[in-house]
């Protein structure tokens, strides 16, 4: 789960972090409103979970009510990387001296906690890393002895602050808080970019980001009943296959894909492509999914105004061919759109599942190569 | 031989009487298994498909001499059973429960390492030997009929077994298939598992499977680069076409802070002199060819 920049701010906040003053607006006048609490200039901010929004047009400086109110009605509404502004943030407006970047992540590699720290901010990771990798700090810190002065010191020092300055106590709260958050929120990903000083010489995290785990939600029912009632990235298809019970996310070609399987899922799509054709999305049916399960996945995708062909692509394990193929004849008969679909099933029953689907007329290939090409020349057509 | 497991592996499942549990146990035994206890808490007394159950891992160590244990407790609770296991003294844990939350799996894995346990998971299909006829996980045992010297590595489940498929229908009998997890904290990664399979003399050439997310194909390409292994490896990534920011299904199949995509993954094996297959048809091929060379 992708917190918004304002509930990141309000974590970080919690934990003793000094945050420029911001409001949250849903409406132009409520953004109006807010720029005269806090006073102008202040910076209205679109709450979408992308990064790279200043980019896109989603944060503007208004230097009066009046600008607020007429730059908001622009910004609201508007699409952002596929999502559609709601939310503004509106803060004072801060006259910065450097920026930089601090993040703290899980490492794979090392099964670590890993700061990455820079002395220069303000653009993303991906860019430090390609530009100037040499300004990159990696400190790791090890889940059992937690984090420690000494790393807090490595990486306040790295971003250029001297022990015993006000800066670097402001700074060195800020680490301290982004790790407890970390931990007690279970996040994948806590960032602060930029992470500002300020012309009045104060430390502050002028964007904040944080990414939840999904597997520790259960955990956290305040985030939980927060992502419900603002899915932010999740499209509306995502959502629904939650709810269902399989994973699917949305691409943008018209062959739709439905595989068993994280890694077969992603295999078909990249079959798909490999022919020369367009997946429309991921959708993965798990292991051992039922019939129903199968049966709103096809419908789905038939309801899907962009899928022209549907390829399944079936690897039975735990999964059954012919409950697959029950499913999928399900789904013909309760849905009035017909498409064209190729199914390629190998594994477990697959004699049977070869049969009903044989009685409704599905055509069926023994390699997902000679299917996945099928599929390309359909959506041809 | 074969790494990992071996004639002695003597299994516990914990989870035993749940119903991926108890179904996959019996699927164990069938194979070959020696599955010698299962625990599931309260559960204690009773007995699945002729295997007597515990309230603890403890138990059946002392009673059974169990050195290796299987895991399907729900995720909530998975964390715990490692634990338990690890204070129980297994030497292999392999856990099979997806969805447990990132952040209990890095203390629990750091904590079985630490104490030079092995873990396989979690999020995993775990680990099959023909050879030994031993399944510790949830591979179809029809696919693993065929002894042989291919060891397959895999962070897929299912893409594990339409490759295996595909290698003994081309000729090729497996010596061990082991699937990592789709998680982003394993036990043993891709590289590890890729060193581990490389160790054995019977191995002879090796199949990797990766996907999007992470950097363990980029790191096992760095190693064989400088030479660390000396065995013949195809490789085969999924995810081409995903795009980035989007979790593909597994935990840790995603691109994220712009590094873990399939492009550059390929383009390490391939730079390190590791041919990777276009599709999962190409392995088997590319296998041929290699091993004709070797």
């Amino acid at each position: 789960m992708k917190l918004h920049e304002y509930e990141a701010k309000e974590l970080f906040s919690k934990y003793g972090v000094k945050i420029p003053p911001g409001r949250l607006a849903l409406t132009p006048e409520e953004a109006a409103k807010a720029a005269q609490e806090i006073g102008p200039p202040v910076v209205l901010k679109a709450q979408v979970v992308v990064a790279g929004r200043g980019k896109a047009g989603g944060i503007k400086v208004a230097n009066s009510v009046e600008e607020a109110y007429e730059l908001s009605k622009k910004m609201f509404g508007m699409n952002i990387k596929g999502l559609v502004v709601k939310k503004l943030y509106v803060t004072k407006y801060v006259e910065v001296e450097k920026e930089m970047y601090v993040s703290l992540i899980i490492d794979r590699a090392t099964r670590k906690y890993l700061f990455l720290a820079s002395p220069v901010g303000g653009v993303d990771i991906e860019e430090i890393a390609k530009t100037t990798p040499e300004k990159i700090k990696r400190v790791y810190v090890d889940p059992f002895a937690g984090m420690r002065d000494y790393h807090v010191r490595s990486v306040v020092s790295w971003l250029g602050f001297k022990q015993g300055t006000p800066q670097w106590q402001q700074a060195a709260s800020i680490v301290q808080a982004m790790y407890k958050i970390a931990v007690d929120y279970d996040a994948e990903l806590v960032e602060s970019n930029p992470l500002a000083l300020t012309k009045e010489g104060d430390v502050v995290p002028l964007d904040a980001r944080v990414i939840v785990d999904d597997n520790a939600l259960f955990k956290h029912p305040e985030l939980e009943k927060a992502l419900e009632e603002d899915p932010r990235d999740v499209t509306e298809f995502e959502a629904y296959a939650k709810k269902i019970g399989f994973h699917y996310v949305e691409l943008d070609g018209d062959i739709g894909i439905i595989g068993n399987g994280a890694g077969l899922t992603m295999s078909t799509m990249d079959l798909v492509y490999h022919f020369g054709g367009r997946p429309a999305n991921f959708l993965d049916i798990g292991g051992g999914a039922s019939r129903d399960v199968v049966k709103e996945a096809v419908k789905v995708l038939l309801n899907h105004p962009r899928v022209k062909v549907i390829f399944i692509n079936i690897f039975g394990g735990i999964t059954r061919a012919d409950e697959v193929a029950l499913g999928v004849k399900d789904a013909l008969q309760e849905s009035k759109t017909s498409k064209r679909i190729v199914v390629r099933m190998k594994g477990t029953n697959e004699e049977l599942g070869k049969a009903i689907l044989a009685e409704v007329g599905v055509p069926l290939f023994e390699s997902a190569e000679e299917a996945a090409q099928k599929a390309v020349e359909l959506a041809r057509l | 031989m074969t790494v990992l497991v071996g004639p002695n592996t003597r299994v516990v499942v914990q989870g035993a009487t749940g119903r991926e549990g108890s179904f996959h146990l019996q699927r164990m035994l069938e194979y070959g298994t020696k599955v010698v206890a299962g625990v599931t808490p309260g559960k204690g007394g009773t007995t699945v498909h002729g295997v007597p159950v515990y309230d603890t891992v403890e138990e059946a160590v002392r009673k059974h001499g169990a050195n290796a244990t299987v895991i399907f407790v729900p995720a909530r609770f998975a964390t715990e059973a490692l634990l338990e296991a690890v204070d129980a003294g297994v030497e292999l844990a392999v856990v099979i429960t997806e969805h447990i939350p990132v952040h209990d799996a890095l203390r629990a894995i750091n904590y079985a390492r630490a104490r030079g346990v092995t873990v396989i998971g979690p999020n995993c299909p775990g680990v099959v030997a023909p050879p030994v006829r031993t399944k510790l996980g949830i591979m179809p045992n029809s696919i693993y009929q065929t002894p042989g010297r291919v060891a397959v590595v895999s962070r897929s489940g299912t893409l594990t077994y339409e490759i295996s498929y595909q290698l003994v229908r081309a000729g090729f009998g497996i010596n061990i298939a082991i699937g990592v997890g789709g998680d982003p904290i394993v036990g043993l990664d891709l590289m590890e598992a890729t060193l581990k399979v490389a160790e054995d003399p019977d191995v002879e050439g090796i199949v990797v499977i990766g996907e999007v997310g992470g950097d363990a194909e980029e790191r096992l390409a760095k190693l064989y680069a400088e030479g660390a292994i000396n065995k013949p490896i195809v490789a085969y990534v999924a995810g081409r076409t995903a795009p980035p920011g989007k979790r593909m299904g597994h935990a840790g199949a995603i691109v994220m802070l712009g590094s873990g995509d399939a492009k550059g993954k390929i383009e390490a094996f391939k730079a390190a002199g590791i041919p990777v297959a276009e599709t999962p048809f190409e392995v088997p091929q590319l296998l041929k060819k290699l091993l004709k060379k070797a």
